[in-house]
């Protein structure tokens, strides 16, 4: 719990009795500058090719009209912008989009967090088990989406596993709500390993001493855990909020694979409407407005939790 | 080190800009190539027998033509066909010659993407112009220009599996066919028969899936329904005859069983289905089949004797740099002789080789009899599947609205309505 501030050095010497000419910096200082840009150039050179130059693109490409295939491309200035307020379908894929993206934050942090607790301990096996929980990180995303595809068949093995105890399950990716319900846990599983990991390394950096004097105190364990270790793993669990909310809005492959937004249009959440316009219906620049949109919803997203962090966040190192 | 930032945001915003201003200037120029031209050819096929015959034709006329370096057939996944080429062309890496499937023929065509191959075939001198029937032509003519070849018109038939049909004690698909019983009642009849007997499923479309809607048009043309009418611009999913065949298949697929439901998979080709509709050139995969299979054109609906079939063409980008070196070649690799060839994957729209007897010398799999009921028959009598402009976005809208259909508890009617209250404005747009 200490607060570490380093101070930011003077980036050159104060300005000199008379304003006398500042002095050229040496061949040395130049040098080590080149090596330094050399060093951020492979860095800077991949944000502006995939970052800021699509970016632009997107800007530019919102205002046109793009028929491929006719090969015409037209400015329409604010039109494709308009049609946000008259899309009838927009406000499904974003209500979806906010289900789905509510449902696996609680519960990928949530099973994150209860998993990191119950492997932060010393006992047998406790390395297999964190390997098993974070195996499905590592496994290829679509290939992991197309095997619970077929588990989550209306023959397949899930329901058959529930036959086998008399249990009849339901038809899970063709039914609205265990539709969204099967895509979130098919998130959940791949990715809670990753902020399972996280959690450990926050918990392992709680100091034992805190634990022991709390003890010492007659703390209960709920206490123990409400007022000494979920503050000091909150900068952790405002990372992982944030890696969370950002991979949420993202989701593509296993709408793609499982679902193809369906039924009806009940899984269709942003990322995907925004690739059925731009690359099914060849609707580009309607496509990038919807791409706009979904820029700023992370971005806004993003600066309301960092702003707020200094109220839930109880230290920064 | 303001002015180091300020030097660093003016470059991002310059290499922005210039970019920028490259690629909308990049207007695309057809620029005539002056050595030999590499040629490019996207396809869905994948099938190592079809690219080794499409590698030999190709060899063959680079043999005789030193204009042309190589020619390349680039395999894409069936499917987002569509989509990847719609991508390849925004993307300035369009290919020479692409196939086009039937659903997005209207948008290719209407679009003025593909080059007028008329003039082409009219010149070249074993080309034989005149032996493609109208037919198989009409989709992809507008006035007199001809802007894709229909190198595969493939009639949808039903396959039907005789060993499993026995097993269930009912008749086979050529006995029903003898006894004047073939038709959809009798099929879904059996079918059920077979599901309660041997658990396996009854009848299928392939393909299908609860996804691909438009191929449900093998089934409503037995009840004379269509999805809109002649001139494309009214919806008619909600006519009587329509609610009548999806009654059909919803009871056959939540009362009877005779359909699997959705979300359950069954595979003809692995004995798993007592009868499937499917193209005609999936007969390849009969080959090692363990059971004794037959192949049958569309049973008759309550309106009467139909026949459907699917399309494939091939068109050459208009805007390609080498667009008149790919139409020379495509004269060339659809001519009588190379379509004689190809007919054994792939049934021609040319007159001259639409007979059982010719399409039997390359389909080992399949008598000259079946081939003259199914193959011949059906281009000569048949429609084909529906298309439409803006089709993408209409198949994915249709599929939105059906899938409240297939509930068990679905007021078929009622979903109709709303499949054409969306639709309706997609149509006019």
């Amino acid at each position: 719990m200490t607060l570490t501030t380093v101070r930011a050095l003077p980036s050159r010497a104060p300005a000199r009795p008379g304003g006398a000419p500042r002095r050229r910096p040496s061949r040395h200082r130049r040098q080590d500058a080149l090596v330094g840009y050399l060093f951020i150039a492979p860095q800077a050179l991949g944000i502006l090719a995939f970052v800021l130059v699509p970016l632009g693109l997107i800007a530019y490409y919102s205002a046109h009209e793009w028929n491929v295939l006719a090969g015409t491309f037209r400015f329409v200035g604010t039109e494709n912008f308009e049609r946000l307020f008259t899309d009838p379908q927009l406000g499904g894929v974003l209500q979806a989009t906010t289900v789905f993206s509510i449902a696996l934050v609680i519960a990928n942090l949530t099973l994150a967090l209860v998993l990191a607790l119950l492997l932060n301990r010393r006992m047998r096996g406790v390395g297999f088990f964190r390997t098993v929980f974070f195996s499905p990180v590592v496994v290829s995303l679509v290939a992991w989406t197309i095997v619970w595809g077929f588990l989550l068949q209306a023959d397949g093995g899930i329901n058959g596993m529930l036959a086998t105890i008399g249990i009849e399950g339901p038809n899970w990716l063709r039914e609205g709500p265990t539709a969204m319900a099967s895509v979130v846990i098919v998130q959940v599983f791949k990715n809670v390993g990753l902020n399972m990991v996280l959690f450990l390394a926050a918990l392992q950096g709680v100091p034992h001493d805190l634990y022991e004097a709390a003890r010492v105190d007659g703390a209960r364990p709920s206490t123990i855990f409400w007022r000494i270790t979920f503050p000091m793993i909150s900068p952790t669990i405002l990372l992982t909020v944030i890696i969370t909310i950002v991979g949420s809005l993202q989701v593509f492959a296993q709408i793609a694979v499982l679902t193809q937004g369906g039924p009806g249009t009940s899984t269709t959440v942003l990322v995907y409407y925004l690739f059925q316009q731009a690359f099914q219906f060849g609707k580009f620049g309607y496509g990038s407005v919807l791409a706009i949109l979904l820029f700023l919803i992370v971005l806004v997203l993003t600066i309301v939790q960092w702003m707020l962090r200094r109220k839930w966040v109880f230290h920064e190192n | 080190m303001r002015s180091a930032k300020m030097l660093t945001i003016t470059g991002v915003l310059a290499a922005s800009a210039m970019t920028l201003a490259a690629c909308a200037a990049a207007e695309p120029t057809a620029v005539e190539p002056e050595g030999p031209v590499d040629l490019r050819m996207t396809v869905w096929t994948a099938n190592e027998d079809h690219l080794a015959l499409f590698d030999s034709i190709a060899e063959a006329y680079m043999a005789e033509n030193e204009n042309v370096a190589s020619i390349t057939f680039d395999p894409l996944p069936f499917e987002d066909y569509t989509t990847t080429i719609t991508t390849q062309i925004a993307g300035g890496n369009a290919p020479d010659l692409a196939w086009v499937l039937e659903n997005a023929a209207l948008d290719f065509v209407g679009s003025g993407a593909l080059l007028d191959l008329a003039p082409t075939f009219e010149e070249a001198e074993e080309f034989d112009y005149d032996d493609l029937t109208d037919s198989a032509t009409g989709l992809w003519r507008d006035g007199d220009g001809l802007y894709a070849y229909p190198f595969s018109t493939s009639p949808m038939a039903v396959f039907s599996n005789s060993t499993l049909l026995a097993e269930a004690g009912v008749p086979t698909a050529g006995e029903q066919v003898a006894a004047g019983d073939w038709n959809w009642e009798e099929v879904a009849a059996n079918g059920a028969a077979v599901k309660a007997a041997t658990g396996k499923a009854g009848f299928i479309v392939r393909d299908f899936e609860y996804q691909q809607w438009d191929l449900l048009s093998t089934v409503w043309n037995g009840w004379g329904a269509q999805p809109w009418n002649d001139e494309r611009t009214e919806c008619t999913m909600d006519s009587d005859e329509m609610a009548e065949a999806f009654e059909f298949l919803h009871e056959a697929a939540f009362e009877t069983g005779a359909m699997p439901g959705p979300g359950t998979t069954a595979d003809f080709f692995a004995g798993e289905v007592a009868y499937t509709v499917t193209q005609i050139s999936r007969a390849a995969l009969l080959g090692e089949a363990g059971f004794e299979w037959e192949l049958h054109p569309l049973p008759a609906g309550p309106a009467g004797e139909y026949s459907v079939f699917g399309q494939a063409g091939i068109g050459v980008i208009a805007d390609s740099p080498n667009a008149q070196a790919a139409a020379d070649f495509l004269a060339f690799f659809t001519n009588p002789e190379n379509s004689r060839q190809l007919a054994q994957y792939f049934p021609p729209p040319r007159e001259s080789l639409l007979t059982g007897e010719t399409l039997a010398q390359t389909n080992p799999l399949l008598s000259a009899e079946q081939l003259d009921a199914v193959v011949v028959d059906g281009i000569a009598t048949g429609v084909t599947r529906p298309t439409i402009e803006g089709s993408a976005e209409i198949q994915q809208t249709v599929r939105s609205e059906l899938d409240a259909l297939w509930t068990p508890d679905a007021d078929i009617p009622a979903v109709l309505t709303s499949v054409c209250n969306a639709m309706q404005p997609l149509i006019q747009g």
